[in-house]
């Protein structure tokens, strides 16, 4: 156990530590708190929807309601559940598997996270300050910025807020993955979930950007009188489009990959197997990556952009399924000749497989264009795209959190519960969205407030209601089996499993503050099974034991960000008040104070004693 | 037991059948009964990738099956750790060159499709329809014939009639899933497609782009005639005389009211440029009341006190006088005996209920 958290601390002093901490694991255990806050939210706004399209034409909610619960649905889920859980998972298991003692800008760290809740708490306010933003998740203009209210304007800021927190998390998790590897880590002997890591953060770094751009763009119009999107004074409404999909599109590979990275470790680790085609894995991450930003107009095919930009993203957008295809086959090789052990974390990846293998399968089918123009903005789409993110995302961070939670937590999630949880879950998930293949076929829309009577929808939209409360009734299941862990669990050993096969297992559950009392030397790819093989328990120290140096904490990015969040409600109200405008000033002022403070104060950091390391178990 | 399972098995048959029909949707509106040119290509693609992607999906699960099946660890086996295989390169490549190889058989009949449904060649020579997408109402212009009309758009029957699709406000989609696929209406460009019904009858359009709180409401029908029909329509429409007086009294008052209360500042009837609201033309025919209440005057006069219940967002609501109910009775009668043509949703079979 680490030094601080064997003394008894209150309530305020444990509060304190959270709010000041620089420590990656607790950031990331933060990230993974506030990302399933949000996930229960959109969750609940979920089931709002599915309620509302129990029958034709009910009015459980209103036309306007039901447009803000589809927007914030979408948002919250993409931009603070899934998002946030990934960047979550990055953070508590990346600088373990690489042998490291933090990340490499553990102040930028912390400024990430809460520019993201900041951001994400910004924008749910704006249910309690005159309504939600309606516009959809992709907020096409001029729907966007011809709509009354606020709302628009909380979408605005709050993305643009943790926009810029996850900026910072993917340059922190590149520079981390480049400079900060341990001895004998090279590249070709990371971890796939490692190599997933960089690979999205590298998407990070480049798709992030255009939607900046594009929120700049849209705030400016709706908050400065200026006309990006204005078509009657000569501005263009498709530029949105593409500036949202040419981020949007590289989104839906930053969230699936660091889910195939969860995978990847998983199904190894339960089949008892090294993963099969290593290298061809790393090589279909990046060109995943590489083509997923290739592809960002098969969003737009009805848009009119012509039959030669039509076929190209067509055909992009198919290739993709190649890479993916080598990854699914490589995932079945590795447990092909293997030994494997069904537990609640390897049942996620087992339900992932097929699951996803469908949504893959429709996506390719949406590249064809022609059958798009049939597809697209209909309930074939939604279908497409919860095969993806619910089969391939969600169930790898519920797949994530059952094989990590006890190096997070040091306690393992109890495997009945677990299980039930899956089953529910999973045959919720199907029965929910396979349905809505047909529905969107059989001409229902997309974002469609209410279906009419007698159009043939209505067996389709009531299967997809009941298996959305099975979902739920997955979710609650979860829940309880998180607090009767907390309350009941055993202490979980280094190596819960017993078939680790990446350095995190190797180390205490949980981890300790320093990670490594001493740097371990990594001999191949897998290297805590390495040892195992060669009969060793532990890892071959690469160092003498010494001083360690660790940064300390600040509740500086707490102030910086909040700086950000009062400058926000500035920027949103001066349209109906210039008084406003001093909210913007202070705010701005506690922000970039904050900043000039952090830059101009010297701050070496401190050490953790040889002696007192001594003292530590192993 | 066995005859448990029999019951079961009936239940099952049966349960299976009705999903299967009921998956095809209803006639007309949907995409899986094709009825119209762009809709047949678009389901030509549609079958070929389902049968490469089906049989890809079953190799999937087959290998998935067989894998858990048999390689799943056995009781008293825990600690049996199998032989750790780096890879194989024959294999890698068979898995890569396969998926290549479908992609090229996917994607060179897309691509052709794609060039023969963005074809305009024959458009100059063909019916051409200015459609305009409004928050939400569909309007239709057809060009150089004078004609305008709104949410009813008639069409010959085996004929290309091209589309020119534009917005007036926010993006819309144009959408007749039977007929073909659907088109953006943009603020700022027009784009062109063609339609082509194979056979006759009333076909539903939806609205498939997010356009404010009724975007599900922006229903409007396509009504495939015949040549002859549609000429008749044609001469009809262009020979309407919109200061034509009513022959009963009430609808007469209701046509005095009209013009009292200014609503032809929105609406004309017959040919007329304004399209601030829908078209009035022609009403008697329609297939709807405000694009998705069934067409009896009980629903018009519901529209006329109070649109904002049936369409929340609509243009309409505020914009008009306040009218009694006796009034917008009147003003129904009236509009409800607009009856400018002989051709009517009947001549193409009726709306299917």
């Amino acid at each position: 156990m680490s030094i601080a958290s064997t003394q008894k601390k209150g309530f305020g002093a444990i509060l304190w530590d959270y709010l000041t901490t620089v420590d990656h694991k607790k950031i990331g255990n933060m990230y993974l708190a506030a990302g399933a806050f949000f996930f229960l939210l959109g969750g609940i706004e979920a089931l709002i929807i599915r309620i509302q399209l129990i029958k034709p034409e009910n009015d459980f909610i209103s036309a306007g309601l039901y447009n803000e619960m589809i927007t914030m649905h979408g948002t919250t889920m993409i931009f603070f559940a899934a998002m946030p859980m990934l960047l979550g998972f990055m953070n508590g298991v990346m600088p373990l598997q690489i042998g490291a003692r933090d990340v490499a800008f553990p102040f930028l760290n912390s400024l990430g996270f809460w520019l993201f809740l900041l951001g994400g708490i910004l924008m749910n306010l704006s249910w309690f300050f005159g309504g939600a933003p309606d516009a959809g998740w992709t907020g096409y203009a001029p729907l966007s910025t011809s709509s009354p209210g606020h709302g628009l304007d909380y979408y605005v800021m709050g993305l643009q807020l943790s926009g810029a927190g996850t900026l910072m998390g993917g340059i922190n998790f590149l520079v981390t993955i480049v400079t900060m590897r341990g001895p004998g880590m090279t590249y070709m002997r990371m971890p796939l979930f490692t190599w997933t890591t960089f690979v999205a953060s590298i998407l990070i770094l480049f798709a992030f950007p255009a939607l900046t751009v594009g929120l700049f763009l849209l705030q400016f119009d709706r908050m400065f009188g200026s006309a990006f999107f204005d078509v009657a004074l000569g501005g263009n409404s498709v530029i949105w489009q593409h500036l949202f999909w040419i981020f949007g599109h590289p989104e839906v590979y930053i969230l699936i990959l660091p889910a195939f990275g969860i995978f990847s470790e998983i199904i190894p680790t339960f089949s008892k197997k090294r993963l099969f085609g290593y290298s061809s894995m790393v090589f279909a991450t990046f060109l995943i990556a590489f083509l997923g930003f290739m592809v960002w107009a098969h969003h737009m095919f009805t848009v009119g952009l012509g039959p030669v930009a039509n076929s190209i993203f067509a055909v992009g957008t198919m290739a993709i399924a190649v890479p993916t295809g080598i990854k699914i086959f490589n995932w079945l090789a590795t447990m092909w000749g293997g030994s494997i052990k069904i537990n609640s974390a390897m049942l996620w990846a087992l339900g992932f497989i097929p699951s996803f293998t469908i949504g893959g399968m429709t996506g390719v089918m949406l590249g064809a264009s022609t059958a798009d123009f049939q597809y697209h903005d209909t309930y074939f789409v939604i279908a497409h795209f919860h095969y993806v993110i619910v089969g391939g995302v969600v169930f790898g961070i519920l797949a994530g959190l059952h094989y990590w939670w006890p190096k997070f937590f040091g306690k393992v999630l109890n495997e009945t519960m677990g299980k039930i949880a899956f089953w529910l879950f999973f045959i919720g998930f199907h029965l929910t969205f396979f349905i809505q293949h047909f529905l969107g076929l059989m001409g229902m829309p997309r974002r469609y407030w209410v279906f009419l009577e007698n159009q043939g929808l209505d067996t389709g939209n009531l299967i997809s209601t009941i298996g959305a409360f099975f979902m739920a009734a997955g979710s609650i299941v979860f829940i309880i089996n998180i607090i009767y862990t907390t309350a009941k669990g055993e202490k979980a050993a280094n190596d819960p499993w017993g078939t680790g096969r990446t350095l995190e297992w190797a180390i205490s559950s949980p981890a300790p503050e320093y990670n490594f009392k001493q740097l371990p030397l990594v001999r191949g790819l897998d290297p805590y099974w390495i040892e195992k093989m060669d009969g060793n328990t532990k890892m071959t120290p690469a160092e003498p034991l010494d001083d360690i140096h660790m940064p300390n904490g600040s509740i500086l990015p707490v102030v910086i960000s909040i700086g950000f969040f009062i400058a926000s409600f500035g920027f949103i109200y001066q349209v109906d008040n210039k008084s406003w405008l001093i909210v913007l000033f202070a705010g701005m002022v506690i922000a970039i104070g904050s900043m000039l403070i952090r830059s101009l104060k010297d701050d070496h950091g401190h050490h953790i004693h040889k002696e007192d390391l001594e003292k530590e178990a192993d | 037991m066995s005859h448990w399972m029999g019951k079961l098995k009936t239940l099952l048959m049966l349960s299976f059948t009705a999903i299967v029909l009921s998956a095809c949707g209803k006639e007309n509106l949907t995409a899986l009964d094709p009825k119209g040119y762009g809709a047949e290509k678009s389901m030509d693609i549609m079958i070929l990738s389902i049968v490469i992607m089906t049989a890809v999906f079953i190799i999937v699960a087959i290998i998935f099956t067989i894998a858990v099946v048999r390689f799943r660890e056995k009781k008293g086996r825990e600690d049996y750790i199998p032989k750790q295989v780096e890879g194989n390169h024959t294999l890698e490549i068979v898995w890569t060159a396969i998926p290549i190889v479908l992609v090229f058989v996917l994607a060179i009949p897309t691509i052709i499709t794609i060039f023969d449904l963005a074809d305009t060649a024959e458009a100059e020579s063909s019916i051409k329809v200015e459609v305009t997408g409004n928050q939400y109402w569909w309007h239709f212009d057809y060009k150089g014939e004078e004609i305008q009309t709104s949410q009813d758009l008639y069409v010959p029957v085996g004929k290309k009639v091209y589309l020119d699709i534009q917005s007036s406000d926010v993006i819309h989609s144009f959408w007749v899933p039977t007929i073909s696929g659907k088109m953006d209406a943009n603020p700022e460009n027009v784009n062109t497609m063609f339609i082509e019904a194979y056979e006759e009858g009333v076909y539903w359009g939806k609205c498939a782009e997010l356009c404010g709180p009724s975007h599900s409401l922006m229903d409007f029908k396509v009504v495939a005639v015949s040549q002859d029909e549609f000429d008749q329509w044609v001469e009809d429409m262009k020979n309407v005389n919109p200061e034509e007086k009513p022959q009963d009294a009430v609808a007469s008052e209701g046509q005095d009211l009209f013009e009292a209360n200014n609503c032809m500042a929105c609406h004309a009837i017959g040919s007329s440029p304004v399209a601030v609201g829908p078209n009035l033309t022609n009403y008697a025919n329609r297939t709807a009341v405000a694009g998705i209440l069934e067409p009896t005057k009980e629903n018009l006069v519901d529209w006329i006190m109070d649109p904002e219940s049936i369409k929340p967002g609509n243009k309409m609501t505020g914009n008009y006088p306040e009218v009694s109910r006796d009034e917008a009775e009147k003003i129904a009668e009236y509009l409800m005996q607009l009856d400018h043509s002989d051709v009517n949703p009947e001549s193409a079979g009726g709306i299917i209920d």
